[in-house]
């Protein structure tokens, strides 16, 4: 399932991120806030009003802030 | 050792408290300059260990990694591997980690640790990840890195002096013991959670305050209520809370000003130093009191964590003309002055969006453009209700505001369309966990920024100040001669020629006069105008207050109307300009934001002006 539909305060997995489909700048940034496969992951909040848009995820023990394009990229499985 | 003392650098993630712990170290006394060749700041202080010994320390910019994203980053890169030129390398290292967040910020520790230099862990804010349940082992944590590992919680002064020991001890034995870095990111992560992992002791369940924050915070409706909230109490705070030591600093400067015409004779010195310098350096100097307000209101949300916050529920609006969250902060600090919003631009990771954004920050409403807006309006524009509670003056004043809200977004769809070319903006941003801000530290903060400002505004505007001056007193009006001395001067001669150009967007010959010497601030169009008109006033409200029914009988409203559009869009402040070459490295930009911003002031106001007209006003 992608990050972007993950459904909300359930814990899961990175299973595999599409580093082709994203700009180099923010590939890099998401692997340098730690955005890797087998990392847990749990989205937290959604944007405002009706775009419901961008995530605030836990990756790790960190929040991050990211757009639902850059999300989309990122392939995750919920934990059992 | 040398004479020098030995360089230690401060480095580690954003959000790890690596400031508060500077600060801790330092105290108040930090030097700010720039890095050579770059616009970054460079904060430097001194520290000293148990044997008196001193020992300089710079804070570098928090980084995720030596690979960079953004200008901060990559001086902190160049400065670690000892690659910018003008800049001796660190003797040692200081990592600041948070520990609440190891497996995301060990892994940047070990590409630092395999650098080779002298290298001390900080493990800090110890307390708050005990406070979310997480107890950890320092001694298998400095075992697996390969150096002393030392629990500090800087806002708190807690484990300084062990720091400072273990730091003397590194340097000392500069013989550290360096582990080949892992090949890819991946691999380094991987290795960085294996490090975290056996280093927690137990995990509990915290109480997640951060989590239950933004459950409200970033609501889908809450949060934004709650941000316009805060917005309406800055704003308040700034324009109600600043009037009182404005009045203060204007008196002082009207009182130095007096002193020096009581001491000197009339003639150029006396002139120079009360028209022009006192003048000019006063004109920047009242704006103090409101952007040190503002900044207090930023320093706090940026401390307290919120700042992201405001960006995440900002973002989905900015991206609509092209920007993002990231360029909130900047654009909202634009609203007490231009000058310190297009500073804060440099944590845009994108340039492309970064640009946009010092390039639409002078349409946000600075303060400066208030007396000139209060003078217009109050001479045009009738004190009566709209609705009850609703003054027509005051509806007036926020459709400026919002004209320049409204022109800013419009210019940055068009430049980020066609200037930049941006395909698409970004925002990926780390929301750090809230904690209470320490006054001091924001003390410290205020203090450096407001001197920041002092010194660049000041330095500008004292030159462009003397430069101006120049023009109004020069050549000297013959004696007798009917002729006001500013018609007289070479300004008055520009007017001449600037005349037919605003003509068409029904601007008379004075305020083309007016509009000279108001490139240097925006408000000197003000006083310029009492000077045009005559007037003896001691300041600028005995001026305001005189030069209104002047200029009411003198103007007709349309031409009112398209002064008022002129300084909503007009790019008249030559700080903001010469700010702009400086963040920018060149001439271009400038050039092209001052033409843009003048073709969209000569259009406003001529749209203004002629549309006035047909309604017969």
């Amino acid at each position: 399932m992608q990050l972007d539909h993950l459904p909300l305060n359930q814990i899961a997995v990175i299973r595999a991120i599409d580093w082709e489909s994203l700009p180099d700048q923010e590939g890099h940034r998401l692997r340098s806030l730690g955005f890797e496969p087998g990392v847990t992951i749990e989205a937290l909040h959604k944007g405002i009003l009706m775009w419901r848009d961008p995530l605030a995820v836990r990756v790790g023990r960190m929040t991050v802030a990211l757009r639902s394009n850059v999300a989309a990229a990122i392939d995750c499985t919920l934990a059992a | 050792m040398t004479q020098m003392p030995p360089l230690v650098a401060l480095v580690g993630n954003p959000n790890a408290g690596k400031s508060a712990l500077f600060n801790a170290l330092t105290g108040a006394r930090q030097k700010i300059a720039n890095y050579p060749g770059v616009t970054v700041e460079r904060k430097s202080g001194r520290a000293a260990f148990a044997d008196g010994c001193p020992v300089e320390m710079i804070d570098l910019p928090g980084a995720y990694s030596l690979d960079p994203d953004s200008l901060d980053e990559a001086v902190t890169r160049d400065v670690v591997l000892g690659k910018l030129e003008g800049h001796r390398r660190p003797d040692a290292l200081v990592i600041v980690l948070d520990a609440g967040n190891l497996d995301n910020h060990l892994r940047f520790a070990l590409e630092l640790i395999a650098q080779g230099l002298p290298t001390v862990v900080a493990l800090n804010m110890i307390d708050l990840a005990e406070r979310d349940g997480l107890r950890l082992d320092v001694q298998i944590l400095a075992r697996a890195l390969g150096v002393p590992v030392i629990e500090t919680v800087a806002v708190r002064r807690r484990g300084l002096e062990p720091l400072m020991t273990a730091l003397d001890e590194a340097l000392t034995n500069a013989n550290p013991v360096t582990e080949p870095v892992a090949a890819s990111f991946g691999a380094q992560n991987q290795l960085a959670r294996d490090i975290a992992r056996s280093a927690i002791i137990s995990e509990t369940a915290g109480r997640q305050w951060t989590r239950r924050l933004d459950a409200v915070l970033l609501h889908p409706v809450g949060g934004v209520v709650i941000l316009l909230a805060l917005l309406f109490l800055m704003f308040q705070a700034v324009y109600a809370g600043s009037e009182a030591p404005i009045g203060w600093i204007e008196s002082g400067f009207a009182l130095l000003s007096d002193g020096i015409k009581h001491v000197l004779p009339h003639g150029l010195l006396r002139s120079f130093l009360t028209d022009g310098v006192i003048a000019g350096v006063g004109s920047v100097i009242v704006f103090l009191p409101q952007i040190l307000i503002l900044f207090l209101f930023i320093l706090v949300l940026e401390a307290s964590g919120y700042m992201t916050r405001a960006a995440f529920v900002m973002d989905r609006l900015m991206a609509a003309v092209g920007l993002s969250g990231h360029s909130f902060i900047p654009l909202l600090s634009s609203f007490a002055c231009a000058i310190p919003g297009i500073m804060a631009t440099r944590t845009i990771m994108d340039q492309k969006e970064r640009l946009a954004t010092i390039l639409i920050a002078p349409l946000m409403t600075c303060s400066a453009r208030l007396p000139v807006y209060t003078v217009i309006i109050g001479a045009f524009i009738p004190a009566s209700s709209v609705r009850p509670g609703i003054g027509l003056q005051g509806l007036v004043l926020f459709g400026l505001y919002i004209a320049g809200v409204l022109g800013a977004m419009l210019a940055a769809a068009v430049i980020q369309r066609f200037v930049t070319q941006s395909r698409a903006s970004s925002f990926l941003i780390e929301m750090p966990r809230y904690q209470w801000p320490r006054p001091g530290d924001i003390a410290i903060n205020l203090w450096q920024r407001a001197w920041v400002f002092l010194r660049r505004a000041g330095t500008i505007i004292f030159a462009a100040t003397i430069i101006l001056w120049a023009l109004l007193s020069f050549p000297k009006a013959p004696e007798g001669s009917n002729v006001s001395q500013v018609e007289y001067s070479v300004a008055g001669r520009i007017a001449d020629g600037l005349e037919p150009i605003v003509r068409p967007i029904g601007f008379n010959h004075d305020i083309a006069l007016a509009l000279i010497p108001a490139m240097a601030a925006r408000e000197v169009a003000v006083s310029a105008l009492a000077t045009v008109y005559a007037i003896d006033a001691a300041d600028d409200d005995a001026a305001a207050t005189s030069l209104g029914p002047k200029l009411a009988a003198d103007w007709s409203l349309a031409t009112a109307l398209a002064f008022l559009a002129w300084f909503v869009f007009a790019p008249q402040c030559i700080s903001t300009i010469a700010v702009t070459r400086r963040e920018t490295n060149g001439w271009k930009w400038p050039i092209f934001m001052v033409s843009y911003l003048f073709a969209l002031a000569y259009v406003a106001a001529g749209i203004t002006y002629w549309t006035a007209r047909s309604f017969g006003l």
